[in-house]
């Protein structure tokens, strides 16, 4: 948890009320931290403002180094360090070197994707796992808000979070 | 409810003959050019038998069967795409599911043509039409192709005369796809004026049918109209090839209607979720022909078994297709992989008008670079005559689509899917 110490938690029951309210406390001025969804909300991005994921940005560069990194491999071995005529082929047979490069390409995307994903949310073994309403995993969506980051008071969030719909406002602090 | 009429304006009418006008210019023009083109033309001009010695309407035999294959991809593709939305009961794609619908109407075209063509023009095409192929102890007694005539010739392959069962099988498959497509088109039609699901669920049934059938006699069709063509040589892909050139080329003219019909303010509810799902298949399936194109390749290339090498030595050590054989890998996998790699891409019409015309031209050429070289040799070209045809076909294809478009309602205001299509959301 970056140098947020406390928070106000407000609780929704229903989907279609969390995205309106989403959206008017956002209107309210408040600055929401995240959102837990018990399951995946359609238009919930969108609604939270968030900017579109790069990660494809990165998966094309693994792509890329696979691609590069395996012909690189199969031309040096192939061609130059150890020269073998196999079933009459050229020492650089480039149609025969594409499944191994397909299969790097696609390799080193999703490993470099899926490592780049565990790193950016901070989903190491050792992390501790942030919990501010257990009941975000059963059948609640839960709407945290750092007081940290807010220049509003927290009456005024949560009467705000009230407004908008929120079953129940609560409160977490982590020492 | 969405309640909307496609209107095919005398304008857009007018556009599509300017088109057939143009196309039949340069197809006469390149008949012309072919004709006097140094290799020595016979009087008359009819297509002699045994098609041992080059002449001009042998070409355009060639060039009236690759496009009729083509468009009977495309036309059959509509229908497929149709089937597969009901069977996967998709609701994405209710909003445009008239449109490949109206790619079904060709099919009745498309079999006269290709079964006139067959009878009138067979020898021209088709190396396995010539008995002395089959007569045994004489000169050009074929063991290979003699074993098997039965896939031609049954029940009378004991002496070869005409092939019952190839044209059998063509007007079968021409039938039951036909048949298929107008009974799921009536339903379509059924559900505007009664709506309700029961339409929807018989449709559901009709194309788990047409699905199963289509399985089977797209790759038959291919073995049938394009593989025998190299009667000696064979490849387990083959079916699976064709399927796929036909089913991007489909999508692709799919998506392109939808967004030219958008660009000419109809389909205003299709939001750019629906076009991002348009977009990937036609992105997923140009990898996926090259997936297909390239394990043929690898197998064959690798192997190295003469009577299999023969089909790309035909075209790689040709001057006349080599460069084809590159382009059509260009047009059909890099371009559209490197073009329609990104989202937005997907989602925007100006990727889409630019990737979409070129990838079914691209399979077009697909098809060209299937059927010229084992019919043409290296008589074979690329000209005026080749453009000509394509526009001809294209312009009428495109015509009877959309004259049927404005038959009906141009959305499906019943389909129970509708909302879901509307709000699609990714």
């Amino acid at each position: 948890m970056e140098n947020g110490k406390n928070f106000v938690v407000g609780i929704f029951d229903d989907e279609d009320i969390l995205l309106k309210g989403i959206k008017s406390v956002r209107q309210a001025g408040v600055k929401i931290h995240e959102v837990y969804s018990p399951f995946p909300v359609h238009g919930i991005e969108d609604a939270l403002g968030y900017n579109r994921s790069r990660l494809s940005i990165v998966a094309f560069l693994f792509g890329l180094t696979g691609t590069s990194l395996a012909l690189i491999m199969q031309i040096g071995m192939m061609g130059v360090d150890w020269p073998m005529i196999i079933g009459g082929k050229d020492h650089i047979a480039l149609p025969a070197f594409i499944p191994v490069t397909f299969e790097l390409t696609v390799l080193l995307a999703a490993f470099g994707m899926v490592g780049t994903f565990l790193v950016i949310s901070n989903l190491k073994p050792w992390a501790k796992p942030v919990q501010f309403d257990i009941r975000s995993t059963d059948d609640k969506h839960v709407m945290a808000i750092d007081l940290g980051k807010n220049k509003i008071d927290r009456a005024a969030i949560e009467s705000a979070l009230k407004a908008s719909g929120a079953s129940e406002v609560n409160e977490k602090n982590f020492d | 409810m969405i309640e909307e009429n496609f209107d095919f304006s005398a304008a857009a009418k007018k556009k599509i003959f300017a088109y057939l006008g143009i196309g039949v210019l340069l197809m006469v023009v390149g008949i012309f050019m072919v004709m006097n083109g140094g290799h020595g033309h016979e009087a008359g001009g009819h297509a002699e038998e045994g098609g041992h010695a080059f002449n001009w309407m042998q070409r355009v035999w060639v060039n009236l069967w690759i496009n009729n294959v083509y468009f009977t991809g495309l036309a059959v593709i509509g229908v497929f795409f149709v089937a597969i939305q009901y069977v996967s009961q998709a609701g994405w794609s209710a909003g445009i599911i008239r449109i490949p619908q109206s790619f079904g109407f060709w099919l009745p075209i498309g079999g006269i043509l290709m079964l006139a063509t067959f009878l009138v023009a067979n020898h021209d095409l088709f190396h396995w039409t010539h008995h002395s192929l089959y007569e045994e102890g004489g000169a050009e007694f074929d063991e290979i192709i003699n074993g098997k005539k039965g896939f031609f010739y049954w029940p009378l392959h004991e002496h070869p005369s005409f092939p019952i069962f190839y044209v059998a099988r063509m007007v079968i498959f021409f039938g039951v796809w036909y048949w298929l497509f107008t009974a799921i088109r009536k339903e379509s039609l059924k559900e505007d004026m009664e709506g309700g699901t029961d339409q929807w669920r018989k449709m559901f049934r009709l194309s788990a049918i047409f699905l199963v059938f289509f399985a089977v006699s797209s790759s038959v069709s291919a073995w049938d109209w394009v593989m025998s063509i190299d009667t000696h040589w064979f490849s387990t892909m083959f079916g699976w090839y064709v399927f796929a050139s036909w089913w991007v080329a489909g999508l692709a003219l799919i998506t392109y209607i939808v967004v030219l019909l958008r660009d000419s303010g109809y389909l205003s509810f299709v939001n750019s979720s629906v076009l991002h799902d348009l977009g990937k298949f036609v992105f997923a399936f140009s990898i996926f022909w090259t997936y297909i194109w390239f394990s043929q390749f690898l197998l064959i290339y690798y192997a190295n078994i003469p009577e299999e090498t023969i089909y790309f030595v035909e075209r790689l050590s040709s001057d006349k297709y080599a460069p084809v054989f590159f382009v059509n890998l260009i047009l059909n996998f890099f371009f559209p992989f490197l073009v329609l790699m990104t989202r937005a891409s997907k989602r925007h019409e100006r990727f889409l008008k630019i990737v979409c015309p070129i990838i079914i031209f691209g399979h077009w050429m697909d098809f060209y670079l299937m059927i010229t070289p084992g019919t043409l040799k290296e008589n074979g070209g690329f000209g005026l005559l080749e453009i000509g045809m394509l526009m001809v076909f294209a312009s009428l294809f495109v015509f009877v689509a959309l004259s049927n478009l404005a038959k009906a309602p141009l959305v499906a205001k019943n389909h129970p899917m509708l909302e879901e299509s509307v709000h699609h959301n990714i």
